[in-house]
């Protein structure tokens, strides 16, 4: 590896904490600008001003913005999430286990979008034109363009309501049986892999169409390659760091797909912690969630710019 | 001043009847929202039906809702909200993404830079989570969700519309007019504006696009626009307890929704060239 590909690569760090810096910067400052004093909302409207001004100089929401601020970011730096405001509770000890509740679901739907949506991208690409590549087509663009409660509001109707198969809209705490287990992450699955698969379907299809339209590519035709072959030993090859980028760049699309489908599903997912806390207006809580968010959807596209300068042949 | 000649252009756009399909749907959302309160069978308001969740009838053409009012009419007032809440945010968005974006290319330098970083920045935000936030923050009212979602599509529009101005800005025409001592408005506004129109207007419509559906998912999540007022994603979060028995009243504002979006979707895939890469 080049020292220029390293570089490029550490600007692009560099670029990615400047911008969560920025991101945190907007996160808390949209936080801080609630109407109304927290101390008061705190405390109900019939709380004396000495206990308003004793919990003022306790939360030290008298000091000014920036302050506060950097206290803030400190506190996320070394894991103090804060306190929930409305039930006193540590909100890392709320986030922990939801957390990892909402990362095996993302787990489980990229174990199965990213295969799908490879085997049906690649075909796509390898039979452009054919009926099937225009079905495919079709599909990813319609499910592109309706929003994501009905991607899994039609699961629901398909597969609980026609067929059946699954339980509708519940989430049951006692699982018991792996039997039982697949099917309460059936439908939330489902739904965020057609979400997920039709973004990497089309973006796999593109990167794979781009190298088939390559000179060498061409030569691999003139020579009397079959199709398969010029695909797979040609093509293939040289598609695998855009395709590798699609996949990362697919994967951020997760991030708006739980939180809806946690909240459909009702899934003990932190999406759905954070929804819960918008209701009753959270906000160390709703902080907390978007930075995690914010920090996941981040690294993603980092990720897909890196693998992206990694796989130029040209830099190395 | 120098006088324009005026150039004859032949205005025969020829659309393909994809586009055409899609072109008509649109229209058809659009005079519905405009003439929705004159044409509308019952009051949205008011309970008409003695039963809830009602199938579809020569009385109720859509059926009824989880309280028993007529869904016809509710889904055509809501057209107003889905339409018009989103059709107001992309002007916004779009205006001040796209001047910005012309700004930038023209003055160049540490403005450009800056802008770009700070909008980069906004922009790596998923755009339903800062809608949460903002809520959570401020409340939801149909000002303040034009504003944020205007805001949190402000930066995309931004980023292509100063790609295509950037191309601009390299031809010689610009150069003979800074020379001449043109201000910064006139190459704006004179030179550039009209050679990205085209491109910009087909990303103004894939912009109201996503706007359409963040709108919706917030309101389906049921922070978006509140009652007594209802959206089409509003439409869906108040009845989809009759998700269960396959009750119209959720499944219509949902083939709305779907009808709106990829009808602009196809009017834009099958827009002439001529309009879509005019810079090109």
């Amino acid at each position: 590896m080049s020292t220029y590909v390293l570089n490029l690569i550490t600007v692009r760090l560099l670029i990615a904490a400047l911008t969560l810096l920025i991101v945190s910067f907007a996160v808390f400052f949209a936080t801080a600008m609630l109407p109304g004093d927290t101390a008061t909302i705190l405390l109900g409207q019939a709380a004396t001003p000495e206990a308003v001004a004793g919990l003022r100089s306790a939360m030290h929401l008298d000091d000014p913005a920036y302050l506060r601020f950097l206290r803030w970011l400190g506190g996320l730096m070394s894991g103090d999430l804060g306190t929930s405001y409305v039930n006193n509770v540590a909100v890392a000890d709320l986030i922990g286990g939801r957390f990892v509740n909402t990362m095996r679901l993302a787990g489980i739907t990229a174990l199965f979008s990213v295969p799908l949506a490879l085997t049906l991208g690649i075909t796509a690409a390898m039979f452009r034109g054919s009926l099937y590549d225009r079905a495919v087509t079709i599909l990813t663009i319609g499910v592109i363009s309706i929003p994501e409660f009905m991607v899994a509001t039609s699961a629901v109707l398909v597969f609980s309501v026609y067929l059946k198969w699954l339980p509708a809209l519940s989430f049951a705490n006692d699982v018991t049986s792996v039997w039982q287990l697949l099917k309460v992450y059936a439908m939330p699955v489902i739904s965020l892999t057609f979400v997920v698969a039709a973004q990497m379907i089309r973006m796999t299809r593109a990167a794979v169409i781009d190298t088939l339209n390559t000179p060498y590519v061409e030569t691999a035709l003139l020579k009397g390659a079959s199709r398969p072959r010029m695909v797979l030993r040609h093509a293939l090859p040289n598609a695998i760091g855009p395709i590798v980028n699609a996949i990362a760049l697919s994967l951020s699309y997760l991030v708006g797909g739980v939180i809806i489908v946690e909240t459909i599903f009702n899934y003990p997912g932190i999406a759905k912690l954070m929804v819960d806390g918008v209701a009753t207006r959270d906000l160390p809580l709703i902080q907390s969630c978007a930075m995690i968010f914010c920090v996941g959807y981040l690294s993603l596209i980092t990720l897909a710019d890196i693998i992206a300068i990694l796989a130029n042949p040209r830099l190395r | 001043m120098i006088p324009s000649i005026p150039v004859s252009q032949k205005f025969g756009y020829r659309f393909s009847w994809v586009g055409m399909i899609g072109l008509t749907i649109i229209l058809f959302w659009g005079i519905m929202a405009l003439i929705a309160p004159h044409i509308i069978p019952h009051p949205v308001g008011e309970i008409v039906d003695e039963d809830y969740f009602g199938v579809m009838s020569s009385r109720f053409w859509l059926g009824s809702d989880y309280l028993g009012r007529d869904m016809l009419s509710r889904v055509l007032m809501g057209a107003r909200y889905t339409v018009g809440i989103s059709l107001a945010a992309v002007s916004i968005a779009c205006f001040s993404g796209v001047v910005l974006g012309m700004t930038a290319a023209v003055v160049g330098g540490w403005f450009d830079a800056a802008l770009s970083r700070f909008l980069d920045a906004m922009n790596s935000i998923p755009g339903k989570l800062s809608g949460l936030v903002v809520v959570a923050a401020v409340g939801s009212s149909i000002t303040v969700l034009v504003i944020t979602l205007a805001v949190i599509y402000t930066p995309g529009a931004y980023r292509f519309a100063r790609a295509l101005a950037v191309n601009i800005n390299t031809m010689d025409y610009i150069t003979v007019a800074r020379t001449r001592g043109e201000g910064i408005f006139y190459i704006i506004g004179s030179e550039i504006l009209p050679n990205i129109i085209g491109p910009v207007l087909a990303d103004l419509g894939l912009r109201f696009v996503f706007i359409v559906l963040l709108l919706s998912g917030l309101s389906f999540l049921g922070l978006g626009v509140q009652p007594p007022f209802a959206d089409w994603g509003a439409l869906v979060h108040e009845n989809v307890g009759g998700l269960p028995f396959g009750a119209p009243a959720v499944i219509v504002p949902s083939l709305a929704i779907a009808s709106l979006t990829i009808s602009v979707n196809l009017l834009i895939d099958n827009l002439p060239k001529k309009i879509r890469d005019r810079s090109a």
